[in-house]
C-alpha cells in the first residue's frame, strides 16, 4: 500500500446501528470480508478507493524504472528490471481485480486516473535520474511498501489480504535485489559509489514521506483501524522503516542524508530530524517534479492505444457473429 | 569465418528484438500487454545471453556477454534489419514479433539435433518460447486485421513497411554456412516452407495479402544496418561505456 495519498476511510453511511455492530463484531472476530457478504456502504467505499490506489501506484510506478531498461548496464540486470517491472504491472492487475469485486470496474478505474480524480503514491512523482535509482527504488521505495503490506495481508477484506500475499513476496524480492544493486555500486569504483549516495540522498526523504503524515495530523486512519483494514498508524510503520533501513545503509557505507538521526535508547529506536511537510503536502497536491509527465505518459498509452482495444473488441464481436450464422 | 560468429549474430537478433519490445514496457495499449511484452522481451534477452556466452567462449579471447552486447557498435552488430525496426506502432510491433517468430521456432525445432550441447539446450527451451511468440502475436495481427476499418488499415500498412525485411531471414552468412555444414545450426534456407504456411495460415483470418518483396533489403550480417540500430545502441551501451571496467 502507498498509504500517503490515500487520506483514510469514509465512515459515512445509511446503515443501522445494529447492522453496523453485527459487522463489528465479525471484524473484531477476525472474520473475513468476502465481496458478496453485506458491509457498510463506508466500508465498500474506502476499500474501493484504497485497493484503486494502490493499483494505480503499481502502475504509475512502472514509469520511472522503466525510464532506464532500455539503458541497464549490463544484461543480467537489464533483464531483472524488465522482470521487476512487468512484476509491479501484473500487481496492478491482481489489484484492480480485487477492486472489481467490489463493483466497479477498471475503465472507471483508468479513467479517474487519467482525469486526475484518483490518487496514487506521489512518490512515482520524482524523476529517476541515475542506474542507481534502479537501486535505491527497489531498496528504499519497495521496502517502505512492504512495510505498509505486510499488515495489509492480514486486511478484513478477503480478496485484498489474498492479493497482498502474493504481492508481498514479490515486493521483498524487489527489495532484496535493489539492495544488491546499490551494494555493488557502493563496493564498485568511486563514481559508482557517488552515483548510489547521490541517489539515496534524493530518495531517503521521499521514502520516509510514503508513510503519510503524523499520526496526529492523520485524520482518517481510526475507523481504517476499526474496521481492520489498517493495522499499525503511519508513524510505527515509519519507524520500522528506519529503523530495519540505517544498519543497512550503515553497511553498505552510505550516508543517510539527515544530520539528525540518532539511535535513542530509552525507545530502542532511531529518531529523525523533521521531515519537510511542505514538500509532501506539495507533492500530494500534484506538484511533485513528474507528476505532469507521469500523467501525460499514461494518457498518451491509453489513448494510443484505444485503436488496438476497439480493433479486439469489433474482432470478438464478428467472431461471435460468424459463429452464430455457422450454427 | 567461424561458428561463433554465427552464434552471435543470432544473440545480435534476439538481443535488438528484445531491446525493441522492451521499450513498450509501461506503454502498451492495455495492462496484459503490458506483460505479455516483457515476456516476450524476457525471452529473446535470454536466449540472446546464453548465446553470447557460448559464442564469447567459442572465440577464446575472455569476451564475456556484456562485453559482446555493450561494446560493439553498430558497424560490428550483425543482426537482421527486420528486428531493429523501431515499433511504430503495435501493428507494426506485432508483426515483427510474428515474422521473426515464425522464423526462428522451426529453427530452433531443427536445431534440437545440433551438433552443439549449448545450441540444442538454448533450442529446447527458445522453440517452446517461439510458439507462444507466435501465438500470442499472430493472435493480435488477426485481430487488428480483422477488426475495424482502422486497425486494417495499420495492419495493412505493417505488411507493406515490413515485407521487404523477411528475404533476409533465410539467407545464411559465410560464417552461418560454416555452422550449418559442421551440423551446429539448421540451413536457414530450408525453413521458407514452414515459414510461409504459418504466415499465410495467419494472414487468411486476418484478411491480408501476403506481398512479394519487390526489392528485399538485406545488409545486416555484413552490418550494414538502418539508420535506426545506432540509436538504440547509443541508449543501451550509454551508461555501460561510461564507467569502462565497471562491475554491475
Ligand atoms: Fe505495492
Ligand atoms: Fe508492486
Ligand atoms: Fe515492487
Amino acid at each position: 500500500m502507498y498509504s500517503q495519498g490515500l487520506i483514510g476511510a469514509d465512515g459515512r453511511t445509511e446503515e443501522t446501528p445494529e447492522f453496523l455492530a453485527r459487522f463489528q463484531k465479525r471484524i473484531d472476530a477476525e472474520e473475513k470480508i468476502e465481496p458478496k457478504d453485506e458491509m457498510p456502504e463506508g466500508y465498500r467505499r474506502t476499500l474501493i478507493r484504497q485497493i484503486g490506489q494502490h493499483a494505480h501506484s503499481e502502475i504509475v510506478g512502472m514509469l520511472p524504472e522503466g525510464n532506464w531498461i532500455t539503458r541497464a548496464p549490463s544484461l543480467r540486470r537489464k533483464a531483472a528490471l524488465l522482470a521487476k517491472v512487468q512484476d509491479e504491472g501484473g500487481h496492478g492487475l491482481y489489484l484492480y481485480s480485487a477492486a472489481e469485486t467490489l463493483g466497479v470496474s477498471r475503465e472507471e478505474m483508468t479513467e479517474e486516473l487519467l482525469s486526475g480524480k484518483a490518487k496514487y503514491s506521489s512518490i512515482f512523482n520524482y524523476p529517476t535520474l541515475s542506474w542507481a535509482d534502479m537501486g535505491t527504488i527497489g531498496w528504499l521505495v519497495d521496502g517502505a511498501a512492504i512495510m505498509n503490506q505486510i499488515p495489509l495481508c492480514r486486511c478484513s477484506f478477503g480478496p485484498y489480504a489474498r492479493a497482498m500475499i502474493r504481492v508481498c513476496k514479490e515486493e521483498s524480492f524487489h527489495q532484496r535485489q535493489g539492495y544488491e544493486i546499490v551494494m555493488t555500486l557502493a563496493q564498485g569504483t568511486p563514481e559508482q559509489k557517488a552515483m548510489a549516495q547521490d541517489s539515496l540522498n534524493r530518495w531517503w526523504w521521499p521514502s520516509l514521506m510514503m508513510f503519510g503524515p503524523h499520526d496526529a495530523d492523520s485524520q482518517h486512519s481510526d475507523q481504517s483501524m476499526a474496521w481492520k483494514i489498517k493495522r499499525f498508524t503511519n508513524d510505527e510503520l515509519r519507524q520500522k522503516f528506519i529503523d530495519a533501513t540505517v544498519p543497512q545503509a550503515e553497511y553498505l557505507g552510505l550516508t543517510i542524508p539527515d544530520p539528525d538521526l540518532k539511535w535513542n535508547e530509552d525507545k530502542g529506536g532511531y529518531d529523525h530530524g523533521t521531515i519537510d511537510w511542505d514538500e509532501f503536502w506539495r507533492v500530494v497536491k500534484g506538484h511533485g517534479p513528474m507528476a505532469k509527465d507521469r500523467i501525460k505518459a499514461r494518457k498518451k498509452a491509453w489513448d494510443d492505444g484505444a485503436w488496438v482495444r476497439e480493433a479486439a473488441l469489433a474482432h470478438a464481436e464478428k467472431r461471435r457473429a460468424r459463429k452464430i450464422a455457422a450454427e | 569465418m567461424a561458428v561463433w560468429e554465427a552464434l552471435l549474430e543470432l544473440a545480435d537478433d534476439h538481443l535488438v528484438l528484445g531491446h525493441r519490445i522492451s521499450e513498450w514496457c509501461g506503454h502498451a495499449p492495455m495492462l496484459e500487454e503490458d506483460l505479455a511484452m516483457p515476456n516476450m522481451g524476457l525471452d529473446l534477452i535470454g536466449t540472446a545471453r546464453t548465446l553470447y556466452d557460448h559464442a564469447g567462449k567459442l572465440e577464446g579471447k575472455g569476451r564475456s556477454e556484456d562485453d559482446l552486447a555493450y561494446l560493439r557498435d553498430e558497424r560490428e552488430y550483425r543482426n537482421c534489419l527486420l528486428v531493429e525496426r523501431p515499433n511504430e506502432d503495435f501493428a507494426h510491433t506485432m508483426l515483427r514479433q510474428f515474422y521473426f517468430a515464425a522464423f526462428m521456432r522451426p529453427y530452433w525445432l531443427a536445431a534440437l539435433n545440433s551438433a552443439d550441447a549449448t545450441v540444442r539446450g538454448v533450442a529446447g527451451k527458445a522453440e517452446k518460447e517461439m510458439a507462444y511468440h507466435i501465438r500470442h502475436a499472430g493472435e493480435w495481427v488477426i485481430r487488428l486485421g480483422d477488426g475495424t476499418e482502422e486497425s486494417a488499415a495499420r495492419m495493412r500498412d505493417a505488411v507493406e513497411a515490413l515485407h521487404i525485411y523477411v528475404d533476409e531471414l533465410f539467407d545464411s552468412s559465410d560464417a552461418a554456412r560454416m555452422a550449418e555444414a559442421a551440423g551446429v545450426l539448421p540451413v536457414r534456407a530450408d525453413l521458407r516452407d514452414t515459414w510461409e504456411r504459418t504466415v499465410s495460415e495467419v494472414f487468411a483470418e486476418a484478411l491480408l495479402e501476403q506481398p512479394k518483396a519487390a526489392y528485399a533489403q538485406r545488409g545486416g550480417r555484413e552490418g550494414i544496418h538502418n539508420e535506426a540500430l545506432g540509436h538504440l545502441l547509443a541508449e543501451m551501451q550509454v551508461v555501460h561505456r561510461a564507467h569502462p571496467g565497471a562491475r554491475w
